[in-house]
């Protein structure tokens, strides 16, 4: 018998959006400054801000598997 | 018993790792005096006496010291506070300079010997940071457009066909006052929690095989170990880059609370 928790296996789920996400936000990037090397300092604030707004998805994945767990103490 | 006594006496350590370890008691048997509080009072006093020891002699050639202190106040000045917001940003690079390192001086006590938990895996810390972010951009943009033409500029976005609006409106309402300060606070404080999980469950996860009837799973402790190594790496990287990534969304948010009408 397996004993565990199945919010593991939904933050799993939950974490392969957000994963293909960032490495799209990444791979757009690394692609802008290939092409135009000038750019890298422009671009980083927004790269950050992009990845910062997807990455919030998987970290509600973090945050809710703990919460509707039901166990969490006083 | 604690955590590191149990680990080290070989007995069965709690496994996995849960919420609890983020509760450990009161210092000295007095509830309200807990790590995390003095963690913070120390982070606050690092930085007043460095920024402070820091300037208190400047010099136009300046020393090592100054020369820390002045480029991270000129990275946020420049690289944050001026390019995100534009040229009125330099009055809130002071706010933001403090904001960044108190982030990064408390996250990176996750990766200290001996303190090794960040303040900031309680979602207190972060959610107070963030209600001054908060206060901060709706007081800025009340300030700068008056109440009716700051909703009217942030509920209502010029050059959308009306009809738009009905669907617009309560995406931007809850964007503005729900999304926006939940996943701030959120963000900082998951981070700091997983990090901290991820270490536990390597450090923990290396005695549990380590412990195991199994011969063959003895030698895998060394595996998990090497990868906690790692881990504190990353997790370096990570509480500098959340520092970072907080302080760049509060003047993101402040600069499209200031932004003229477009």
């Amino acid at each position: 018998m397996v004993v565990g928790s199945v919010a593991a296996i939904g933050y799993g789920l939950a974490a392969i959006g957000p994963g293909i996400g960032v490495g799209l936000v990444f791979a757009a990037y690394i692609q802008a400054t290939a092409r135009q090397p000038e750019t890298a300092g422009l671009n980083r604030p927004n790269l950050f801000l992009g990845m910062a707004v997807i990455e919030a998805l998987a970290l509600f994945g973090i945050a809710f598997g703990f919460l509707w767990q039901g166990h969490i103490p006083q | 018993m604690s955590k590191v006594a149990s680990v080290l006496s070989l007995e069965d350590p709690p496994w996995p790792p849960s919420v609890d370890e983020f509760f450990p008691p009161g210092l000295f048997g007095i509830d309200w005096l807990t790590k995390f509080m003095l963690m913070v009072w120390l982070a606050i006093a690092m930085i007043i006496i460095f920024f402070l020891v820091a300037y208190k002699n400047p010099k136009i050639v300046p020393g090592r010291m100054q020369w820390l202190a002045e480029s991270i106040y000129g990275f946020t000045r420049e690289g944050i506070a001026k390019e995100l917001i534009g040229h009125e940003g330099v009055r809130f690079a002071p706010y933001l300079t403090t904001l960044l390192v108190f982030i990064a001086v408390t996250n990176l006590f996750a990766i200290i010997p001996l303190l090794q938990i960040s303040p900031n895996s309680h979602v207190a810390f972060p959610a107070m940071l963030t209600v001054i972010t908060f206060v901060l951009y709706l007081y800025w943009g009340i300030r700068a457009h008056g109440l009716g033409g700051y909703l009217k500029m942030s509920l209502f976005p010029p050059n959308v066909p009306w009809p738009l609006y009905l669907m617009l409106t309560p995406i931007e309402f809850i964007m503005i006052f729900i999304i926006r300060p939940f996943t701030l606070a959120l963000r900082l404080f998951a981070n700091m929690f997983a990090g901290h999980m991820m270490l536990l469950v390597f450090t923990i996860g290396g005695f549990m095989l380590l412990n195991a009837e199994s011969l063959l799973l003895k030698p895998i402790s060394i595996l998990s170990w090497a990868l906690t190594m790692l881990l504190v790496f990353f997790e370096t990287l990570v509480a500098l880059l959340q520092a970072y990534v907080f302080v760049l969304l509060t003047s993101s948010y402040l600069q499209s609370s200031l932004a003229e009408e477009h």
